[in-house]
């Protein structure tokens, strides 16, 4: 009994001085990267930089360490998957430029990854930029692909949690639509981080559902068409009619075919959506996979979703796990 | 040892939370009373204008329970919504679509050009979708597609940009049966907030509320949930 009401306060200190942390003014990051340690380290040093600073450090860390095992417990979630909403408005509401916002949803991404890695998921899925966002202003267009080139460039150096953590990078969506030096970045950064295997960050960008669909459709109509040219050369007939209607349905696009050749075929079943800002739409993301997945909508802005969070959805995660399950033996 | 205290732990924090779900969920039943009793005054007027088209996903296992489908579609179209559609994964609400529709008023099955047809009349369209109007009607949209190609194909022309587009797909999914409009609105009834495979082609900007398992289906808490959509 007794360890178990330790257990308790300590969770509830935990939870308390880490919201804490978390609700401290995030600063906006300068340009350079750095791996999760030093970047723990330095933004506490841009907080108070006394000697309690680096015990604080270390005893949130092991409270957040703490809390992780006890989650652990229960069934951990494989695919996470996070709708970065609420950048823009955090900007406006900290009086930022444009960019910041973004900056600042950044940095929110790296501590997310790092939760996520500590805890043990293997697949996390970031809706970077969609399809429909390429209506916006060409300026704001243009930052959000100056930065997404910038942040390649860091995760991809030396330091970074990227090479440190061993994270695969892996970017999904219509990249015939990217200008050719963001698309050569990304080729190159799927390229250098395909041996890494810790974790896998599959970034889409641009990506609409709709759009995958329309693409795993068209491929498979490709892929039919392949298939029965090869029959006929191996066959040597050329006559439709010799056909029967029973091998007609046989040649039929089913739904395997299509799911097959989905983007997001390289990842396993989506375990929880996650979409910040309190919005419960998913604007075309994901719409095809989430069928038997968790739907979770925090209020808080993107460049705000902390520990707490996170924790709350594994947890509700965990409360549904059964009923998933259930539903996932029934096909 | 240790691994056990730090289970107990576990056990615990979930219980702690299932403890304050179930207090939520008594807030949730007296707001709701509330609600149908009249005290709160501003749900009394919706302006349900906004709402055009609405979908309700319930549970297989919930969707047994035909009456309160029943009641839940009859308070709608009491609310005044226009057109709704009922989804459940297995299909067991389009197997009692005519017990359902012979128990309602003001109520019929949906047929495209129902929504210039009903303006200005009482009556809700109703339609029923299943998994097979999901993922299976893509399968049947894309042999569609398939077919038009090759015809194009054998008639000389290159034409792949032009068949596989966002538009040729909608008809394609419409000529299987399984267009209809895309839902301002869906309401989750199950125990977990999750769409369970609603049409994906037609879900890309609905909003998700959930409701709750359909067993404690309230008047209150369904105003509630429009008279939020149709403020924001």
């Amino acid at each position: 009994m007794k360890t178990e009401r330790n257990g308790h306060v300590y969770i509830v200190c935990a939870l308390v001085v880490l919201e804490f942390y978390r609700l401290l003014p995030l600063t906006v990051l300068s340009g350079n990267g750095g791996s999760l340690m030093r970047f723990f380290l330095r933004k506490t040093m841009e907080t108070e930089s006394s000697v309690t600073g680096g015990y604080r450090r270390r005893f949130t860390g092991f409270l957040r360490k703490c809390m992780f095992s006890v989650l652990s417990m229960g069934p951990v979630p494989n695919h996470i998957a996070f709708i970065m909403d609420g950048n823009r408005r955090y900007a406006k509401k900290r009086n930022l430029q444009l960019g910041e916002g973004h900056r600042a949803g950044f940095a929110s991404l790296m501590w997310i990854l790092g939760y996520c890695y500590e805890l043990g998921v293997k697949y996390v899925t970031i809706y970077a930029f969609s399809i429909d966002n390429f209506k916006r202003r060409p300026n704001e267009v243009q930052v959000l692909m100056d930065l997404m080139l910038e942040k390649i460039d860091e995760l991809l150096k030396e330091e970074s949690l990227v090479r440190q953590y061993g994270i695969q990078l892996y970017f999904i969506g219509n990249l015939k639509l990217l200008s050719d030096n963001v698309r050569e970045a990304v080729e190159r950064a799927m390229e250098i981080t395909a041996k890494n295997n810790k974790l896998v960050l599959l970034i889409c960008v641009p990506y609409t559902s709709t759009d995958e669909i329309l693409h795993a459709v068209e491929e498979s109509c490709q892929d039919k068409l392949d298939h029965s040219q090869a029959v006929k050369q191996t066959n040597g007939s050329t006559d439709h009619c010799n056909q029967t209607s029973q091998e007609d349905h046989e040649h039929d696009i089913k739904v395997v075919d299509i799911e097959k050749r989905m983007y997001m075929a390289a990842a396993p079943d989506l375990d929880i959506l996650i979409r910040s800002s309190g919005e419960t739409r998913l604007s075309n993301f994901l719409l095809y996979q989430s069928d038997k997945c968790q739907l979770y909508s925090p209020a808080a802005l993107w460049p705000e979703l902390g520990l707490w969070h996170f924790v709350w959805a594994v947890l509700s995660y965990q409360r549904s796990y059964s009923y998933f399950e259930k539903k996932r033996k029934q096909l | 040892m240790s691994s056990l205290a730090i289970h107990l732990l576990w056990l615990l924090i979930h219980l702690v939370i299932s403890i304050f779900f179930f207090v939520l969920k008594i807030a949730n039943v007296l707001e709701s009373y509330l609600i149908s009793s009249g005290f709160l005054k501003k749900y009394e007027s919706i302006n349900v204008g906004k709402l055009r088209y609405l979908a309700v996903v319930v549970d297989s296992e919930d969707a047994l329970q035909i009456n309160k489908v029943i009641k839940l579609v009859q308070w709608l179209a009491d609310i005044g919504v226009k057109h709704v559609c009922l989804y459940d994964n297995e299909g067991i609400l389009k197997k009692s679509k005519d017990i359902i529709l012979k128990n309602l008023s003001c109520v019929k099955l949906f047929e495209e050009g129902d929504e210039q047809s009903l303006r200005g009349k009482k009556t809700m369209s109703l339609e029923f979708a299943s998994q097979s109007d999901g993922k299976e009607a893509l399968a049947k949209a894309a042999n569609l597609l398939l077919k038009k190609h090759l015809k194009l194909r054998s008639l000389g022309e290159n034409q792949e940009e032009k068949i596989f587009t966002e538009a040729h797909m909608t008809e394609a999914l419409r000529a299987v049966g399984s267009g209809g409009p895309e839902p301002d609105l869906l309401l989750v009834y199950g125990p977990v907030r999750c769409h369970l495979g609603f049409p994906a082609w037609r879900l890309r900007y609905t909003e998700i509320v959930h409701m709750g398992p359909l067993k404690s289906l309230k008047y209150g808490s369904l105003l509630k949930a429009i008279y939020k959509f149709t403020l924001g």
